[in-house]
């Protein structure tokens, strides 16, 4: 017991002495917060339109009013030919042209029907996606309102609402997102870089031909990683409830259950990637490119696991950080019980047991 | 300090004796089947075959015993074999053939037995540079279930000269500092064996004048240990060596049997053009071998009857000028060079 509190302390000065290193783990979580929270969000605000009304009609002007005192749109021009389009659109003067057909007002009282063309900057797909949704959403109401004034006794009107998240706010699906990717980082990579360092210095040499069991050099390897990660899990949960306005819905308790199996599990990856490899580099390089980009692009974390093509759909399956994002999410977000989530909980739990014993049954007590 | 002169005066050493044998080793081979065919690395002779289809290693291997309290070297040029025998008796490594104990262990069944019981202190210098002097010691005591306190007595000696810079980090030690750490760590558990895989490569010759002074104070708490080396000059602090090349021992004996057992009459000749006189020495007939050490060329005649006079006039006829020629004693080196050119 001596011997494992010995060693767990000089890992610790390990870590604590290398300030550099240190710092990074600890202001990562809090860099990502707050650039995915506010550098790079995927809403869709103050859009710049142009407009062309050549008839320039109440019915015309009401439309553009209502766009122009929405969040999303802001009216930047007015042009007056058609011609002036392809100009807005290269000078990126505006995202959105909106252009109304002559006579608007008079063919749509007369004839009940009249046209309006959106033209989108596309470039973006996904923003022109939403925001050419925000604005037919805007006309629609409209169309609305004159219904309401002709009194017509049919009209099915669909009312969407957005459960969970009802403004749509991205950090409800990144925080889930960051955390996952976090662990992963510090966990897996930060530990197998550890033991590889033994190897790589030469000390595991000293270690091995000493009574010093496998099981401690393991267990005060990995003891402060899960300590700081236990760190960063309570800063981004911090930030994001008092910084991003993202609440816990769910019980804590769950969610901290669900954390601490997650980070089990890329503990256990750490300590399988350490005995595959014999150098500080091979094992960043592993961690990093065989861990990091799977969790950002195959976890759900930026883009829903459903849309992939089917290979990679199976693929996903086995990252754990696909799994906890998605315990994540319900518990958080939803704020569903620890039963709604017993799936995850029992996948996650079988990959570390996993794990667990192949890094065990691989740890070499010998040089070879 | 002179080459060829003798570090420590080791003429008040006796050897401690007849206490049993503290490792023995039997037909220990290993070949680590490097990629390049032909090539061989490891220990034993080169045996034919490959990885998955090795021929039968018997009288390939080496065997030698270690007496207890003995300080026995092993001494030969990079790439001998010497870290692979190391690594091999402190249960790094698995030999390919034949058997090795260590205390009476066996170095694969008893490898737990053989960790607690032996100092090890490899060829790198393996401590944690991030840590302290005092740290590190503090927690290599911890690791092999002991403290500072309870084996002081026995690296007091060494400790003591790097005590003032206790709280300094191993990192930022000089050469000679490191080493003594590094040899406090291996030896703060009070090992029955001690392994030192070339502890004074890279090490300023003073401190490895007092680094053998100190093998020599633990020899006589009963320490045995086991030394390996690249430099010619510290065989003869041993009590015994084994001159190893390309995995293979040359001679097992004590020093002043290797340099008593020279057959050759030898001469240290220099002249003014030293290429020159190589080339000439290594092209007469009655020269068996010819080296250059330090600034002149040790020559070893076979032939008995050849003088040194004869010798000044062949040179002479070689238009050489300034030719000096003395009568010298061999040292392990020149053993060395004439074993391994057999």
């Amino acid at each position: 017991m001596k011997q494992l509190l010995s060693f767990i302390r000089k890992e610790f000065y390990h870590i604590l002495r290398d300030r550099t290193t240190m710092m990074i783990l600890l202001l990562m979580p809090i860099i990502q917060i707050i650039l995915f929270g506010f550098a790079l969000s995927t809403e869709v605000k103050d859009t710049q339109v142009a407009v062309l009304a050549p008839a320039n009609d109440d019915a015309s002007q009401r439309i553009i009013d209502k766009i122009n005192a929405s969040e999303y749109f802001n009216v930047v021009a007015k042009i007056h030919k058609t011609d002036e389009i392809r100009t807005i659109f290269r000078d990126a003067k505006a995202k959105l042209v909106i252009v109304f057909e002559d006579n608007f007002a008079e063919k749509l009282r007369h004839n009940g029907k009249a046209h309006i063309l959106l033209i989108a900057d596309a470039t973006d797909p996904n923003a022109a996606t939403s925001f050419t949704f925000y604005a037919s959403n805007i006309i629609a109401s409209y169309q609305q309102e004159l219904m309401g004034e002709n009194k017509n006794p049919y009209q099915i009107t669909p009312e969407v609402k957005m459960l969970y998240n009802p403004q749509m706010l991205s950090a409800f699906s990144f925080v889930p997102g960051v955390l996952g990717m976090i662990m992963i980082l510090i966990c897996a990579m930060m530990t197998s870089i550890a033991i590889v360092r033994e190897k790589e210095m030469g000390t595991m040499e000293i270690l091995l031909v000493s009574p010093m069991k496998p099981i401690y050099t393991i267990l005060s390897k990995i003891t402060p990683y899960f300590v700081l990660s236990c760190v960063n899990f309570a800063t981004i949960m911090l930030l994001s409830v008092f910084v991003l306005k993202v609440p816990i819905a769910g019980s804590f308790l769950s969610l901290v259950v669900v954390s601490l199996l997650y980070i089990f599990v890329s503990l256990a990856l750490g300590l399988l990637v350490s005995t595959l490899t014999d150098s500080q580099q091979a094992a960043m390089l592993i961690s990093g490119m065989g861990l990091m980009i799977p969790v950002m692009l195959l976890s759900g974390m930026i883009f829903p696991t459903e849309n992939m093509p089917v290979a990679l759909q199976y693929l996903s399956n086995i990252i754990p950080a696909k799994w906890y994002i998605s315990a994540v999410r319900a518990i958080m977000i939803k704020g569903l019980g620890i039963t709604s989530v017993l799936k995850e909980v029992g996948v996650l739990s079988f990959m570390g047991l996993v794990l667990v014993t192949i890094s065990l049954k691989k740890f070499k007590v010998r040089l070879e | 300090m002179k080459k060829n002169e003798t570090i420590v005066d080791n003429s008040n050493l006796v050897p401690i004796q007849g206490l049993g044998v503290a490792i023995e080793v039997k037909n220990l081979y290993k070949n680590y089947y490097p990629i390049k065919s032909g090539e061989f690395a490891g220990l034993g002779r080169p045996a034919i075959g490959d990885k998955s289809n090795p021929v039968p290693l018997q009288g390939l291997g080496v065997s030698f015993e270690v007496n207890r309290g003995e300080i026995f070297g092993i001494i030969g040029p990079d790439g001998a074999g010497k870290t692979t025998l190391f690594r091999i008796l402190t249960t790094l490594i698995l030999a390919n053939s034949g058997t090795a104990s260590v205390d009476g262990f066996d170095v694969v069944n008893d490898y737990k037995e053989i960790r607690k019981r032996v100092g090890y202190m490899p060829g790198k210098f393996s401590l944690y540079q991030d840590l302290t002097v005092e740290e590190n010691l503090n927690f290599f005591a911890t690791v092999f279930n002991t403290t500072i306190e309870e084996n002081y007595e026995l690296i007091k000696d060494i400790y003591q000269q790097i005590e003032p810079f206790k709280k300094r980090r191993a990192g930022k030690l000089s050469g000679g500092m490191k080493q003594k750490l590094a040899l406090s760590c291996a030896l703060i558990h009070k090992p029955s064996v001690l392994f030192l895989d070339e502890p004074t490569t890279g090490v300023d010759p003073v401190s490895r004048k007092e680094f053998w002074g100190m093998l020599k104070s633990l020899r006589e708490q009963g320490i045995t240990i086991l030394v390996s080396t690249p430099y010619m000059d510290e065989a003869s602090l041993c009590d015994r060596i084994a001159l190893i090349q390309n995995g293979q021992f040359l001679k097992i004996e004590t020093p002043e049997n290797i340099v008593a057992q020279y057959e050759n009459k030898l001469w240290a000749v220099e002249s003014d053009n030293m290429h020159k006189l190589l080339i000439d020495l290594r092209n007469n007939e009655m020269t068996k071998n010819c080296f250059a050490f330090g600034d002149k060329h040790h020559v070893s005649i076979s032939n008995e009857q050849m003088t040194i006079e004869n010798l000044k006039e062949y040179l002479m006829k070689e238009n050489h000028t300034n030719i000096q020629i003395l009568e010298i004693e061999p040292t392990v080196e020149d053993c060395f060079m004439q074993l391994s050119q057999k």
